[in-house]
């Protein structure tokens, strides 16, 4: 499968769980800002990436888990140099480069973008 | 009126399948509302009273159905909250004297949660050679509360799966013990 055919089958399993137009479905959208997911629906996305594909997604290897709640990785709503590391040792599909100048908690959703789910599923589909 | 829109528990097979049905009755007092007779000035009928289960309440009963299979499935030990329809079509009303069928099936489930799609079918009892007629697909999701919500307190004991629940399941012939 390329990575043409891995962006349809993600911005099928995208229109289906959040109810978004095919057209919005961009590699540079952002779920949550752009497309509107709510925590919830990154379970459901989980759920429909895995039917679609037919791999198994391990809890917090597509979106970060237990990281804002610890101390050493978030400080002061900014995540620190080790949770940038953590973050992209643990989830190298996701591209944090917009962390580097301003690492706001609150600007890690902007990061999960359709982009990230793509580079995901290349990888599982190599691996 | 108690919070239960689910009579009995027909069919429940582990992490796989509940079937359940609810009789419309005309006891229900929102019927009485939904939809109410209309009336103009001078006091004539405008639109008779229209008794129709609301699509809403259907929704809540296939939740209830689905929320047991998937509580069961981990002997409610999970606060098994329903956290989002993923989608919901109804072809047909339930009117007082007809009965609904939930059947609920799990799609996928995780230490997270739970999808499940679900079938609505209904007999109507004035027309019983009719047999279960389709009304409709209803598709879910659960959340486990305890593990998604970080931070926040919640009681130990689970409320969710609460006294009403427990006299379903009896009373509907299944053993639990929670």
């Amino acid at each position: 499968m390329n990575r043409d055919e891995i962006f349809e089958k993600v911005r099928d399993v995208l229109v289906e769980a959040l109810g978004v137009d095919d057209d919005e479905v961009t590699p540079e959208a952002s779920l949550a800002a752009d497309l509107g997911a709510e925590s919830i629906d990154f379970l459901d996305i989980v759920f429909q990436l895995e039917q679609a594909f037919g791999f198994k997604i391990e809890q917090g290897e597509l979106f970060p888990e237990n990281v804002t709640q610890d101390p050493e990785f978030v400080k002061d709503g900014l995540v620190t140099e080790k949770g940038l590391t953590m973050l992209r040792e643990r989830l190298p599909h996701i591209d944090f480069s917009k962390l580097d100048d301003d690492p706001q908690i609150t600007r890690v959703a902007q990061v999960f973008t359709v982009d990230a789910l793509v580079n995901f599923c290349e990888r599982k589909l190599a691996a | 009126m108690r919070w239960i829109w689910i009579d009995r528990v027909l069919e429940l097979q582990r992490g796989q399948r509940l079937v359940a049905i609810k009789n419309v009755t005309m006891a229900e007092e929102h019927l009485h509302d939904h939809f109410a007779e209309v009336t103009g000035e001078d006091g004539r009928t405008i639109h008779a009273a229209m008794p129709v289960m609301p699509g809403s309440l259907v929704v809540e009963g296939m939740a209830q159905s689905a929320g047991i299979l998937v509580g069961h499935a981990e002997d409610f030990r999970e606060k098994v909250v329903l956290a989002k329809v993923t989608k919901v079509r109804l072809d047909r009303d339930a009117t007082p004297g007809t009965t609904i069928r939930h059947t609920a099936e799990i799609a996928l489930q995780s230490g997270q949660g739970a999808a499940t799609r679900g079938t609505v079918d209904l007999f109507d009892h004035a027309n019983p050679e009719a047999g279960w007629e389709t009304i409709g697909r209803i598709d879910l999701m659960f959340s486990h509360l305890d593990r998604n919500i970080a931070g926040l307190e919640f009681p130990e004991h689970n409320f969710v799966f609460n006294s009403t629940f427990r006299t379903l399941l009896q009373s509907s012939g299944i053993d639990c013990d929670f």
